[in-house]
C-alpha cells in the first residue's frame, strides 16, 4: 500500500505555468538546455576519441607511407596491411609477450599492493611516513625508472648482481641480456612501478570498510584470514575491479618502459604490441601496418572494457 | 625569419649551431633560428610539418634518414640552388645523395674507430691490433678480472647495426644479402669474441654511450666508438686513450666503416625566393670556415677536402679517424629508403646469434624478414 504513495504525481503541470508560451516550446527549450549541457562532452569525445579512432581504423586499410604526408594520397589496399602483419612471425610473438607481460604485471602489482594496503590499514607509529615513501616509484617518470633499472640490472656492473654476488648467490644472472630472462626482468620492474598505485587505491577502499564489521566478525570468532576473505574481499570488490581495469589499460599498451630497458631486445624477446606498433610506424614509417597493430591493441582493450561494464551492471542490480 | 630544424638538443651543440647561424645570418642579412628536437623525432616531426604545410626552411636529417624524405618527394636538389660539390670527396657527395641527386650537404662526417687505453695496452705489452686475429688475441690478453678486452654495442637499435657494419663490410658482406657467407663470418667473429669472454654479455643491451661509459670506467681496454665521444673522453684527464682503424679480416684489406653524421637539406616549401635563401644559408653553414669551426668543436671530420686537411693538421691525434672516413661508405647508398627494414631485421639477427642461435640461421631469417617487406 505504501508503494502507491511513493509513485508521485507527474511534476507540476501547475496552473500558473499556463501563461508561459505553449508547452511544446517549453519542452523544446528544456531539450535544448539539456543538449547544451551534453554538447561539450560530445564534441570533446568526437574530436579527441572518435576522430582518431576512426582515422586509425581507416589508416589500417591504406597504403600510408611518408609520401602520403606530401601528396595527401593514401590508396586503399584492402586487407593487405592486416594480412602482412598477421603473417609476420613477430606479431604472434609480440601478442604473446603482451599477454604474459600484462598478466604477470597485474598479478604481481595487485598481490603485493593488496598485502601492503592491508598492512598499512592498521595504525602504527611511522605508518603514514612509510606509506608515503612507498609512493616514490610512482612519482619517478617511467623513462627515468627504466634507465635506472637498466643500470641496476647490468650483468657485470649492476648493483643487483653485485649484491647477489656478495651474498654468495651467484651474481651472474643475465637479467636483461638473455632472451629467456629479459621478459621476466621487465615484468619485475613493472611490478615495482605499479605497486604504489595498487596500494593507494586499495588502501582507500579499505578505509571505507566500517570497523564494526570486523568487530562483529571477531565476536563471531572469525580468524584474521577468515575476516579478510569474508569481509575485506567482498566489500573491496568494486575497488578491486577499478584497480585491475585501470592497471590493465595502462599495462597492455606498455612502450616507454620497454624502450628504456631493452629496446624490445635481446632478439625480440621483449617485443610487445606497443613496441611493434612504434617500430612499424616510427622506424619503418609503414603507418598502415602500425595502425593494424594499434587497432588490435584497441580491440583487446575494448573487449576488456565490455566485460568491465557488464560486471558493473550486474553489480548494480 | 628563417628556421632550421635540427637535433642539436645538447647544450654545446645547440650553442655552436646558434653561433654559426648567427654568423651566417649576419653575412646574408637575415635572421636564422634553430628549432631542435631529439634525433629520433626529426623525421616524424618533419613529416607532420609537411602535411600541415609548415615545413621549416632547412632540415638537418641524419644521413641514413634523408633517403626516406627524398623518396617521398620532399627535398630540393641542392645543385639547382647553386651549391657546389667541387671540394667534397665523392664518398661524401654520395652520402648526401639519393638516386644520384644531391639533396643533403654535410658539414662534417663521422665514423667508427677502435679506441684503446694506451696505459693498459702498454702495461700488458699488447700492440694495437690491425687484423681480426690480432684483435681477438689482444682482447683475450687484455681481459683481466672485471676488465673486458673489448667493448662494443650490439643493442637492439640503430647503434648496434652501425657497429656491426664495419665487420660485415670489411669482410666483403653486403646488406642486400644478409645470409651470405661473408656476413655469417662477420657475425661468427662477434660470437667468438663473446665466447672468449673478451666481450661482456651485456653487449646486447648497450648503446654506444654505454660502451663509452664502460671504457671510461676502466671496464674495457678497447672499444669501438665514434668521435662524438671524444669530448666526454677528454673530461677525464687521467685517461690516456689512442685511436686506430677498425681491424680487418686479413692484413692489407680495406677497413670499410660506416659514414655517419647529418646533412642539411632544403625541403620543398613552395616559395622560390625562400628556397634560394635557404640554399644560401646551407652554403654558408657548409663553407670551409664554418666546417672547420664545427669540426674542431665537435671532433668530427669536415666534409670539405680543404677544411679536412686543415683539421688534420690541427688535430693530429685523430688521424686514424680521417683515414677511416676516406674509405667509409654510407648505409643507404645501396638500399636507400629500404634501409630501416633491413636494419631492424639485422638487429634481431645479431642479437639472436649473440644469445645462442647459430649465425647462419639467424641471418637466414633476417634476410627473409627483410625481403618479405615485414
Amino acid at each position: 500500500m505504501t508503494t502507491s504513495t511513493v509513485t508521485a504525481p507527474p511534476p507540476a503541470d501547475a496552473p500558473g505555468k499556463a501563461a508561459a508560451p505553449g508547452p511544446a516550446r517549453a519542452r523544446l527549450r528544456r531539450g535544448l538546455v539539456r543538449w547544451g549541457f551534453v554538447a561539450p562532452a560530445v564534441v570533446f569525445m568526437l574530436l579527441f576519441f572518435g576522430y582518431p579512432l576512426v582515422r586509425n581504423v581507416v589508416m589500417s586499410f591504406q597504403h600510408y607511407t611518408p609520401k602520403t604526408f606530401f601528396t595527401g594520397e593514401a590508396p586503399f589496399n584492402g586487407a593487405d596491411n592486416w594480412s602482412s602483419v598477421f603473417q609476420d612471425a613477430l606479431f604472434g610473438k609480440a601478442l604473446w609477450h603482451t599477454l604474459v607481460f600484462t598478466a604477470g604485471s597485474l598479478l604481481g602489482q595487485f598481490c603485493i599492493g593488496l598485502a601492503l594496503a592491508v598492512f598499512f590499514n592498521r595504525r602504527f607509529p611511522l605508518g603514514g611516513v612509510l606509506r608515503s615513501l612507498i609512493l616514490l616509484p610512482w612519482l619517478v617518470p617511467m623513462v627515468v625508472s627504466g634507465i635506472v633499472w637498466r643500470r641496476i640490472l647490468d650483468q657485470d656492473t649492476g648493483v643487483l648482481n653485485t649484491f647477489l654476488d656478495t651474498l654468495g648467490l651467484g651474481g651472474h644472472t643475465p637479467w636483461l641480456t638473455s632472451p629467456d630472462m629479459a621478459l621476466l626482468s621487465v615484468i619485475l620492474v613493472n611490478v615495482w612501478i605499479g605497486i604504489p598505485f595498487n596500494m593507494v587505491i586499495l588502501y582507500g577502499g579499505l578505509q571505507e570498510i566500517p570497523k564494526e564489521l570486523y568487530e562483529a566478525a571477531s565476536l563471531d570468532g572469525a580468524s584474521a584470514w577468515r575476516a579478510f576473505r569474508s569481509v575485506t574481499l567482498p566489500l573491496l570488490k568494486p575497488v578491486i575491479t577499478v584497480v585491475l581495469v585501470l592497471g590493465f589499460m595502462s599495462t597492455v599498451k606498455i612502450l616507454d618502459l620497454i624502450l628504456a630497458l631493452t629496446d624490445g631486445g635481446p632478439a625480440d624477446a621483449t617485443q610487445t604490441l606497443g613496441t611493434l606498433t612504434y617500430q612499424n610506424s616510427f622506424v619503418e614509417l609503414d603507418f598502415g601496418a602500425g595502425a593494424v597493430v594499434g587497432n588490435v591493441l584497441i580491440l583487446i582493450s575494448a573487449v576488456f572494457a565490455v566485460f568491465y561494464l557488464r560486471a558493473n551492471r550486474t553489480e548494480g542490480k | 625569419m628563417y628556421t632550421v630544424l635540427n637535433s642539436s638538443t645538447d647544450e654545446t651543440y645547440h650553442r655552436w649551431d646558434a653561433e654559426a647561424m648567427a654568423r651566417c645570418g649576419k653575412r646574408l642579412g637575415v635572421t636564422v633560428e634553430q628549432q631542435s628536437v631529439p634525433a629520433s623525432q626529426v623525421m616524424t616531426k618533419a613529416l607532420r610539418m609537411a602535411s600541415s604545410k609548415s615545413l621549416p626552411d632547412v632540415v638537418q636529417f641524419d644521413a641514413s634518414e634523408m633517403p626516406v624524405f627524398a623518396e617521398a618527394g620532399g627535398l630540393v636538389d641542392l645543385r639547382t640552388l647553386g651549391l657546389s660539390t667541387d671540394h667534397v670527396p665523392d664518398g661524401i657527395v654520395d652520402f648526401g645523395s639519393y638516386r644520384g641527386t644531391y639533396y643533403g650537404a654535410a658539414r662534417s662526417v663521422n665514423t667508427l674507430a677502435l679506441f684503446y687505453n694506451k696505459d693498459v695496452l702498454a702495461e700488458a705489452g699488447v700492440r694495437t691490433p690491425a687484423t681480426w686475429d690480432e684483435l681477438r688475441r689482444a682482447a683475450r690478453e687484455l681481459t683481466r678480472g672485471k676488465r673486458y678486452g673489448l667493448a662494443l654495442s650490439a643493442g637492439g637499435a640503430e647503434d648496434g647495426v652501425f657497429q656491426f657494419t664495419p665487420f660485415m663490410w670489411s669482410n666483403g658482406g653486403d646488406e642486400r644479402e644478409l645470409d651470405s657467407p661473408q656476413v655469417v663470418e662477420a657475425l661468427d667473429f662477434w660470437k667468438a669474441l663473446l665466447k672468449d669472454g673478451s666481450l661482456s654479455r651485456s653487449t646486447v643491451n648497450w648503446t654506444q654511450a654505454d660502451v663509452n661509459d664502460q671504457f671510461m670506467a676502466g671496464n674495457a681496454a678497447m672499444m669501438i666508438n665514434g668521435p662524438w665521444q671524444v669530448e666526454t673522453l677528454n673530461s677525464d684527464p687521467s685517461l690516456n686513450w689512442g685511436i686506430a682503424e677498425i681491424p680487418v679480416p686479413e692484413a692489407g684489406a680495406d677497413s670499410v666503416a660506416p659514414l655517419g653524421g647529418a646533412v642539411l637539406t632544403v625541403p620543398r616549401t613552395g616559395d622560390d625566393g625562400r628556397r634560394r635563401m635557404a640554399g644560401r644559408i646551407v652554403a654558408c653553414l657548409t663553407s670551409e670556415e664554418e666546417q672547420l669551426t664545427y669540426a674542431l668543436n665537435s671532433w668530427m671530420v669536415p666534409a670539405d677536402e680543404r677544411a679536412a686537411a686543415e683539421w688534420r693538421a690541427q688535430v693530429p691525434e685523430l688521424d686514424a679517424l680521417a683515414d677511416q672516413v676516406a674509405t667509409a661508405r654510407s648505409r643507404t647508398d645501396r638500399l636507400g629508403a629500404g634501409w630501416p627494414a633491413v636494419s631492424l631485421a639485422l638487429q634481431s639477427a645479431f642479437q639472436s646469434a649473440l644469445t645462442g642461435q647459430s649465425s647462419e640461421a639467424a641471418l637466414k631469417r633476417a634476410q627473409q624478414r627483410a625481403t618479405s617487406g615485414n
